[in-house]
């Protein structure tokens, strides 16, 4: 909303006079505006930055913490270790089919509770509290609770869905479980970012189409969505990338047992159990380069326009 | 709408009350659902029954009995605010410059920021362990502090910058006409008006640090610095034999009670937050 106010004239006047020779002032500007960005910048680059170089190192290296004294550069040995493991693989697929199908109901789900939060006509304020609760809530206590809710004899869901089999230890259930836990935690943050785009639909713009005959239907499909289509695929891009570094989740429900184990889970697994750091490397790096290419399709393929990105444009 | 009956209006509300009970059902089924847990009894706990039949507070007790869970939680408080802090002033620090200043590599940081956002956290998980083992940091309050921090930052950048945008900024001029210097306006003038909105970032700040959980559990091994959520998936119960269940979840109800208080007391002030950092049309 703010973005429209923000090329004002002294933005403007400032970008032409920067060309020429510096007053004093700018001058001042320029260092205070250096000065106020060094420490976030340099925290943020010394704590990602330099640890992603030095993981490409150390994945480059035979380095597994029970044996330190083998240590030696094996170049990309790693990488054929992991990218010819099944296990890899299968967390891949896991890892990929739980984003995709989570991301999915998230949209759909995300969408039915933005248009109820915004269009409420009782009760608005009830409703964005509480679905405030399933984003604040630390994701282990969610992910206990669903693990006790399907938990034979313990559980509610377990006693009514599965009153015989423990859903948590057969792969397809325990799968649909992680899903359903990742849902649950994240819908509302979709909800709301899908909601920031719905007030950006102009009311006129519906009255009209109402007008015009349109039905509930067809005004969502041919106004509100064309017009929130920025706001969705970014949704989408900052979700899919959270789903697809999914962990905590699995981590309590199946400990990645019965094949559910996602590519960080995998990665945490090698390091901290394993203690192989070049291979647990290797995978961080792996990691790294499917989530800039996720990033890089959104963005180019879809035309995602990255709320930085899009801000800075306008300027 | 004003011409429609009042019995239709009625029926329009009823149906709206549903869609909503709907929402809080959805959103609030495992919370309670953890809390029933919580207060049953050892006899009871596996009675499958949502509402407890006999209510004890015997799991709290026990919890606050061992210093396994006390320690954890003073660590997750600890570690939580102090890099909230810390994120919000330099994010403070960063968006006021983003929001108002002109210089060069501006689109760089904010750029880096984005970036950071959509960073993968795992893939920061070895080389963070080896590093900090190296530096001494590892299983420490710092060690936890200096990623959250780093990955708080975009958010604390991308919100604070929204809502700096919003603040009468002629005022900021008028104090720079009356002689202040650029810092002068920055710290008389535009701080307190931009209160509201670093609060409402330190809050989304702490719940992102309080609910973190793969650093948690990978940068530390022992109670000097492991926060709750990654105590509670080594709690064993108070003796080797016990079911740990009540304890878990007397453990979950109490690190969840901020996060209810922050959005009963500042539901406004989240959603704006939220809303506003995420995407700008």
């Amino acid at each position: 909303m703010s973005a429209t106010a923000t090329p004002t004239a002294p933005d403007e006047s400032t970008r032409r006079s920067g060309r020429h020779r510096l007053s004093e002032g700018k001058r001042a500007e320029r260092r205070l505006g250096w000065l106020l960005c060094a420490p976030a910048a340099i925290v943020m680059l010394a704590v990602t930055g330099w640890p992603i170089i030095y993981s490409v190192w150390l994945s480059l290296q035979r380095y597994d913490l029970r044996f330190p004294h083998e240590r030696e550069f094996v170049g990309l040995a790693n990488y054929v270790t992991v990218l010819t493991s099944s296990y890899w693989w299968q967390a891949f697929g896991v890892t990929l089919l739980i984003t995709v199908v989570s991301v999915a109901i998230e949209l759909v789900l995300g969408m039915a509770l933005a248009l109820v939060m915004h269009w409420a006509i009782v009760g608005r304020g009830l409703v964005r509290t509480v679905t405030l609760v399933p984003y604040g809530i630390v994701t282990v206590v969610a992910a206990f609770s669903w693990r006790f809710a399907w938990s034979q004899d313990l559980g509610y869901l377990a006693r009514l869905f599965s009153p015989e089999g423990a859903p948590l230890t057969e792969r397809a259930s325990a799968l649909a479980i992680i899903v359903l836990a990742e849902v649950w935690k994240t819908t509302p943050f979709m909800a709301l970012l899908l909601m920031a785009g719905l007030a950006l639909v102009p009311g006129e713009l519906l009255r009209a189409a109402a007008m015009d005959g349109a039905s509930a239907w067809q005004r969502f499909t041919k106004v509100i969505v064309p017009v929130m289509k920025p706001a969705i695929l970014v949704a989408l891009l900052f979700r899919t990338l959270d789903a697809f570094r999914v962990f905590d989740n699995i981590f309590v429900l199946t400990a990645g047992a019965q094949g559910t184990s996602s590519v960080s889970m995998l990665t945490y697994n090698n390091l901290i159990k394993g203690l192989n750091l070049g291979v647990g490397a290797t995978m961080s790096v792996l990691i790294f380069i499917a989530v800039a290419v996720i990033a890089f399709v959104f963005v180019k393929g879809f035309g995602t326009a990255a709320p930085g990105s899009d801000r800075d444009g306008r300027r | 709408m004003a011409l429609t009956g009042g019995a239709d209006t009625t029926a329009r509300k009823a149906k709206w009350w549903f869609v909503n009970a709907v929402v809080v059902v959805y959103a609030l089924v495992p919370v309670l659902w953890i809390a029933s847990l919580s207060f049953k009894t050892k006899e009871t706990i596996n009675d499958g029954n949502f509402v407890p039949r006999e209510w004890t507070l015997e799991n709290y007790r026990a919890i606050f009995g061992t210093s396994e869970f006390v320690r954890a939680l003073v660590n997750s408080i600890g570690i939580a605010l102090i890099a909230t802090a810390i994120a919000v002033v330099l994010g403070t620090m960063a968006a006021y410059a983003i929001a108002r200043l002109d210089f060069p590599g501006k689109r760089a940081l904010v750029g880096v920021s984005l970036l950071i956002a959509m960073f993968p956290q795992v893939s920061l998980v070895s080389p963070l362990f080896e590093m900090e083992r190296g530096l001494g940091l590892f299983d420490t309050w710092p060690g936890l502090i200096l990623p959250y921090i780093t990955f708080a930052l975009p958010l604390a950048i991308y919100t604070l910058s929204a809502f700096f945008r919003e603040i009468p900024w002629e005022l900021e001029k008028a104090a720079k006409m009356d002689g202040a210097t650029p810092a002068q306006a920055f710290l008389k003038v535009i701080a307190p008006l931009a209160a509201p909105g670093v609060f409402t970032t330190a809050i989304l700040v702490f719940i992102f640090c309080w609910n973190d959980f793969l650093f948690a559990i990978s940068l530390t091994s022992t109670e000097r610095s492991r926060t709750v959520p990654a105590a509670l998936s080594f709690f064993t119960g108070s003796s080797q034999f016990e079911d740990p269940t009540g304890t878990i979840c007397a453990a979950a109800v109490v690190i969840t009670v901020p996060i209810i208080l922050f959005v009963l007391f500042f539901q406004r002030r989240i959603v704006a937050g939220l809303t506003s950092g995420a995407v700008k049309g």
